[in-house]
This record gives C-alpha cells, sequence and structure tokens, in this order.
C-alpha cells in the first residue's frame, strides 16, 4: 500500500539559469540541471553554498531573481510548493503533540480533520516500525526518533517530489548510519522524485541516483555524476570507494 | 526545600514586622502588630468575608472579561499588520491613564455597582494580557511559519495549530500579572464610591482609626492576590504540560 501522489504533468525537475540573491550577496549563479522523476539526486556542497536556498526554491518557498525553476511542469511558486513535500534541516515538530500528531499535521494542512488524520497517519508509522512512539512527545524522542517522525511528516503530505534538506544533519555517527538505511529502506518502499540536501558524500554515495557537487559560494555545479551500484549498497566495495573519492575530489577543487 | 525557604521568609517578615510595631515611637494607629491583626481577623471575621466575597467577585469577572478582550485584540493585531501599529498606542496610552482620577468618573458614569469596578479591573489587566500574548504571537520561530506554508497550511490553520499553542506560556505570563495586579484595580473601583467590599471596609476602617481591622483587610486582599497567581500558575501547568521547567518539577 502506498501514499497516493498526484500524476506529474513532465518528469522533469530543471532549473535555467537560476539565480539568486540575498541584497549584495549571490547565493546561487547560474545554476542548469534537468533531474530527472522517481530518481534519487543528492546535492553536495560546502556549508553555505546554497543548498537550503535551492530547495527553497524548488519548495516554492523563494523565487529566483532570475531564470526558471520547473517542477514536473510546474513553474509559479503555488504550483511548486503543491508539487514538493519539503523536509527543513531542524526537525521542527510540535513540542505539544505527541509523535502521531506531528505527522498528522501534514494532513491537517490540506484540510483532513485532525481525528482522521491522527488514524490515516497510524498505518505508515507501522510500516515503519515506529508504532510504540505514536503517544511520545518529541521531548521524549531521541534525536533520531524526531528525524523519522519528521520524515513520516513529510511524506504524508502525499506529494510527487521530497525535498529533503540536510535530514540526518544533526545526529551522531552511529545514528546517522542506522538512520541512512532506514531511508533506504523507506524510499524503496515508497518510491518518490527525491532531492537530498546533504554535506556528507558517504550519504550521498549511499542513497542517490545522481550526485550534483556545487561549489563554495556563489554556489554553480561543479560536478554531476550517476552512482551506478546495485542496491542494498555496501559502503565498503571498491566500486563504492570510488565514487566517494570522485566527490571528494571535486568538493575540494 | 523550596517551600520551607518560602515560609521561612515569610516568618521571617511577620517577626520583623511584630518587632518595629512593638517599638515605643511607633504610633499604634500607624501600624498594627501582626498578633493585632491577628485579633481583628477573629473579631471580624463574618464581615471580613462578606465583603471579601464582593471584592472577589470584582476581581474575578473583571479578569475574565479581560481576558476575552485581551485575547480578541492581541489575535486581531496579530493578524492584521494595520491595525497593530495604529492600534499599539492606544494600548500603552490606555496604561498611562491614572485611575485614580478616572475611577471617580467611572463611577458617576456606571453608578455604585459592579460596573465600574469591572471595568477598571478589565482596563488595568488587558494590557498585559494583550501584550505578552501578543508577543508570544509574534515569536513563532519563522521556520516554522515556513513548514506550515510548504504543507499548503491556510492562514488560520497556521494560528491555531502553530502560533497559538506555542503562544500559550506566553498568555500566562500575562495572566498571571494580571491576577496580582486586580486585586489592586478592584479596590481602587471601590474606592471611587462603593456599597460593600474590601477595598471600601478597608478605606472606612482608615477613616475611624479602627487600624487593626484595615491590616486584616489587607492580609486578605495580599492572600487573593497570591492565590490568583498560584491558580494561573497550576492552570499553566495544567494547559502547558510540555513547557514545564525541569526545576519546577
Ligand atoms: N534570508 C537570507 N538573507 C540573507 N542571506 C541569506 C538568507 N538565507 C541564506 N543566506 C545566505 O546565503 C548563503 C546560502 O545559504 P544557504 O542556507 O542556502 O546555504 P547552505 O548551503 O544550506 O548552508 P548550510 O550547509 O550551512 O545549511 C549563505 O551565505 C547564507 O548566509
Ligand atoms: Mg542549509
Amino acid at each position: 500500500m502506498q501514499t497516493e501522489t498526484e500524476a506529474p504533468v513532465t518528469e522533469l525537475l530543471s532549473f535555467r539559469k537560476v539565480t539568486r540573491r540575498y541584497g549584495a550577496l549571490t547565493a546561487l549563479a547560474g545554476i542548469d540541471l534537468d533531474l530527472s522523476a522517481h530518481a534519487v539526486t543528492a546535492m553536495v556542497g560546502p556549508s553555505g553554498c546554497g543548498k537550503s536556498t535551492l530547495l527553497e526554491l524548488v519548495a516554492g518557498l523563494q523565487e529566483p531573481d532570475e531564470g526558471i525553476v520547473d517542477v514536473l511542469g510546474a513553474t509559479a511558486a503555488a504550483d511548486r510548493r503543491q508539487a514538493c513535500a519539503y523536509m527543513p534541516q531542524r526537525d521542527l515538530l510540535l513540542p505539544w503533540r505527541d509523535a502521531l500528531a506531528n505527522a498528522a499535521l501534514a494532513l491537517e494542512c490540506q484540510g483532513v480533520a485532525r481525528s482522521r488524520a491522527r488514524v490515516r497517519a497510524v498505518p505508515l508509522f507501522e510500516r515503519f516500525g515506529l508504532t510504540e512512539f505514536e503517544h511520545a512527545r518529541p521531548a521524549a524522542l531521541s534525536g533520531g526518533m524526531r528525524q523519522r517522525v519528521a520524515f513520516l511528516r513529510t511524506l504524508l503530505q502525499g506529494r510527487p517530489v521530497l525535498l529533503l534538506d540536510e535530514p540526518f544533519g544533526a545526529l551522531d555517527a552511529i545514528t546517522r548510519a542506522d538512520l541512512r538505511e532506514w531511508l533506504a529502506a523507506a524510499l524503496a518502499d515508497e518510491p518518490r522524485t527525491v532531492l537530498l540536501v546533504t554535506h556528507d558524500v558517504e550519504e550521498a554515495v549511499f542513497l542517490a541516483d545522481r550526485i550534483v557537487v556545487l561549489s563554495p559560494r556563489p554556489g554553480r555545479v561543479v560536478a554531476d555524476f550517476e552512482v551506478d551500484l546495485p542496491r542494498p549498497r555496501s559502503v565498503t566495495s571498491t566500486a563504492f570507494a570510488g565514487l566517494k573519492a570522485r566527490a571528494l575530489e571535486a568538493l575540494k577543487a | 526545600m523550596r517551600v520551607a525557604l518560602a515560609v521561612a521568609l515569610v516568618c521571617l517578615f511577620v517577626l520583623a514586622w511584630q518587632g518595629i510595631a512593638s517599638l515605643e515611637s511607633v504610633d499604634d494607629l500607624t501600624l498594627a502588630s501582626p498578633v493585632e491583626t491577628f485579633d481583628a481577623l477573629q473579631d471580624d471575621w463574618g464581615l471580613l468575608m462578606d465583603n471579601a466575597r464582593v471584592t472577589l467577585v470584582e476581581v474575578v469577572l473583571g479578569l475574565a472579561l479581560s481576558v476575552a478582550a485581551g485575547v480578541l485584540f492581541a489575535v486581531s493585531m496579530h493578524l492584521l499588520r494595520p491595525l497593530r501599529d495604529a492600534a499599539y498606542p492606544l494600548l500603552v496610552g490606555s496604561q498611562a491613564i491614572p485611575i485614580v482620577v478616572l475611577a471617580p468618573l467611572f463611577v458617576l458614569a456606571f453608578g455604585y455597582g459592579i460596573g465600574p469596578k469591572l471595568a477598571i479591573v478589565a482596563l488595568i489587566c488587558f494590557f498585559p494580557i494583550t501584550v505578552n500574548l501578543l508577543d508570544g504571537l509574534r515569536s513563532t520561530p519563522p521556520e516554522l511559519l515556513k513548514l506550515m506554508r510548504s504543507m499548503g497550511a491556510s492562514r488560520l490553520r497556521t494560528l491555531r495549530s502553530v502560533e497559538l499553542p506555542a503562544a500559550l506560556p506566553s498568555l500566562f505570563s500575562g495572566l498571571k500579572v494580571a491576577a496580582t495586579v486586580s486585586v489592586i484595580g478592584a479596590v481602587f473601583g471601590e474606592w471611587a464610591g462603593a456599597d460593600e467590599g474590601l477595598g471600601r471596609l478597608v478605606l472606612l476602617g482608615n477613616n475611624q482609626l479602627q487600624t487593626p481591622r484595615v491590616y486584616a483587610g489587607i492580609v486578605i486582599l495580599t492572600l487573593m492576590a497570591v492565590g490568583l497567581f498560584a491558580l494561573t500558575a497550576l492552570a499553566e501547568r495544567v494547559a502547558c504540560p510540555w513547557n514545564r521547567k525541569e526545576s519546577l518539577a
């Protein structure tokens, strides 16, 4: 059973000469990219290079100063918002709601009544092994658990495109590795068009079908390559190490 | 431990009060000692309670009125930026009005009944409630508002699900301030003209040189304010369990 998504108009997520400035500061300079739907694309880049800005542009939360962002045929900001589910850098769970109600908020925003929204969120908690945490408030959850709940909230929006902004950025190494596998399984189960921002190269190679490397600010595309490894992926394989080295090389350049 | 310290401090205060009142140079008509006050509390218990009930009703109804008006004002000002800019000076100005001067005019306009007392209590309490709630509503993290927008939430949904719950602790902060000043408001209201109430009893006692009765009235007024404060704090713990500070647990 998969969460319903709306049918996309085109099969592409594209940037045409997209530039974004904050006053005198240029965050993104002339981004030109075509990303295919139903694939996981990882955006890797140093801190402050404009990764979050890029996601917010796709999400329709910002407008580019120049160029066009096209999300499966939607170019207006309001239409892009309809096409995307955005998972921000911090989990932003509401401290007064339990885990289930936090995830259900995604449905309430679409006009579903509170109790019905809760009921509809339950199967997702079951599928992703979070049943025993349904009634826990965020303060009682570990960092890893909070990210999982935030991810379910993103999934429940039922949008064709998932935008994940450093979903594991604030976690320790062990939890990260754990959650990485959990997310890989979740995405195998719920295939969507995913744009994943990270500054962890290993995470990118582990999860993505394609890796786009950005330069330091102003962000430009400096490398762009496919990750052609079978899943589930093993971090210890030579092919894995080769791709990781290639991304690191591009980051340093 | 916290309670023991508070009790010890109150005892110390009462002892100091008794000490000062026993001094030769202190006139019995200016300062009644705790013992005299306690005697007055016993002797006049029925009279004090009858009047305290009147004042308590004024305070509670006035507070309820100010909460209703405060929430309505704060939410409207939050939703309508032009209204906020326009009404803020008026809001601050309302606090600059000397209540002592205004109270007799209220009585002149609305008579000796409960009306002017409610108006004065509400006028004093409305300010801390409105300002605190407005600040709380405005301090919602911008990322959270962004998230709600990305999920397609309407303005009203964001208000209901995010901004109002997040501002609840601020509302209670305002309510705690309001609870303590509300009693002073009721006393002012009664001084301006009343047939009953603790404020009036204290004023009469002052004129008739019944100093112990005045102090007994003050003690009850103080306990009333402390009780209202404690009730508000308790309501906050029940209404915002996520916001409980560990040190208070
Ligand atoms: N609202 C804003 N106003 C002004 N400058 C901003 C704003 N948002 C971002 N910036 C700046 O734009 C640049 C890119 O920001 P962005 O958040 O997109 O980077 P990032 O790659 O996500 O960084 P990080 O890895 O630290 O999350 C940064 O230098 C940042 O300081
Ligand atoms: Mg970022």
